[in-house]
């Protein structure tokens, strides 16, 4: 449990609500219950502006923003550019990674992925926990 | 009068005016001046004749197009059969969303009831809803593999439809709006990263989590 507030306001992001109930039911299970949901780029911005963040976990693929502008934007915004940003998607190419790597992204998980993926990257993002 | 002929005719009398000094007699410039109408006017018919021929040839083309469009009941795959399979999958990935949901209905109270579990029944259950859990993100893949299908049919559905009315056909519906452009044929993409946004790849095909990861720590 080392350094790890596990009531700290966690953001998903994803325009499938079957996913966004997967990534909040896995978070659950990891003992993350502060979770609010975002259906596109533009509404999670808008969020993450309006109330405190710790951590995004956004999809890629969405319309109007996609999850690459909203990570461009949260780098751009003074408040929320230190905010850690893991990539959910199924882009699995070698450029889309690079795209968001050099976007700033915190880590990167391809769909479809486990819960232990999914742990082992909120313990390289956050710290283990 | 053969071309060929006419054009050494003109030659032999800029030639003989070459000779002729400093005076040269007008009627002999008129001379060359009419040759030169003569082999001009004979060129003209020559690409006419040419034109027409073209223009004949495509009018076939067209018009064996039409035939073969015809045929094929081109206005009926537009107006029923495309429309027809892209709801048929919409249809589809509406379908795999409400059962998707239903199981998680279901689990989600499984994974409350662990509660009331010994310790090592309920570690055994949590595990197993994890794994339905993970499982239920086939809807989400198999939703944006359809959605690209859908987006391929409706693009389809646009070029028959252009198509149709290119050779006057009607095709009895205005063909559904096209999905946004991928910018794949060349068009402006609508974002920056549209070109990106290619969805789940082919087994085989884009990187593994292990590959990402590796991708990943070059960075570092």
């Amino acid at each position: 449990m080392a350094g790890v507030n596990k009531n700290m306001p966690i953001l998903i992001v994803d325009d499938y609500k079957t996913m966004l109930r997967i990534i909040r039911n896995l978070l659950k299970q990891l003992g993350f219950n502060n979770v609010d949901e975002a259906i596109d780029g533009s509404s999670a911005l808008q969020k993450l502006r309006d109330k405190d963040c710790g951590l995004i976990i956004s999809d890629w693929n969405m319309e109007p923003m996609s999850g690459l502008q909203l990570l461009k934007e949260v780098r751009k915004d003074v408040k929320l550019k230190e905010l850690p940003f893991i990539m959910i998607t199924a882009e699995s190419k070698s450029e889309n990674v690079i795209a968001a790597k050099e976007a700033g992204v915190s880590n990167y998980i391809v769909k479809p992925f486990n819960a232990a993926t999914l742990k082992g990257k909120l313990n390289t993002v956050l710290g283990s926990f | 009068m053969a071309l060929p002929t006419l054009n050494q005719e003109i030659e032999q009398q800029l030639h003989d005016l070459s000779r002729t000094g400093s005076c040269i007699d007008p009627k002999d410039i008129l001379e060359v001046v009419e040759s030169i109408m003569v082999s001009i006017s004979g060129d003209h018919a020559s690409l006419n004749h040419r034109l027409h021929a073209d223009i004949e040839a495509l009018a076939n083309y067209i018009n064996a197009a039409k035939a073969e469009i015809s045929d094929i009941k081109a206005d009926k795959i537009n107006r029923e059969f495309l429309p027809e399979a892209s709801d048929q999958l919409i249809a589809i990935v509406g379908a795999t969303e409400q059962a998707t949901n239903d199981i998680f209905e279901a689990v989600e109270l499984i994974e409350e009831l662990t509660e009331k579990m010994t310790a090592e029944t309920a570690e055994r259950v949590t595990e197993a809803v994890t794994r339905v859990y993970e499982a239920c993100s086939f809807q989400d893949i198999t939703g944006q593999r359809v959605s690209k299908v859908v987006t391929a049919l409706q693009n389809v559905e646009t070029k028959v439809h252009a198509l149709l009315q290119a050779f006057g056909e009607e095709s009895g519906a205005e063909g559904r709006a096209a999905a946004p452009d991928t910018g794949v044929d060349g068009a402006t993409p609508a974002s920056s990263d549209e070109h990106l946004m290619t969805g789940p790849q082919m087994p085989g095909e884009g990187n593994s989590q292990d590959d990402i990861d590796a991708l990943l720590a070059n960075f570092d």
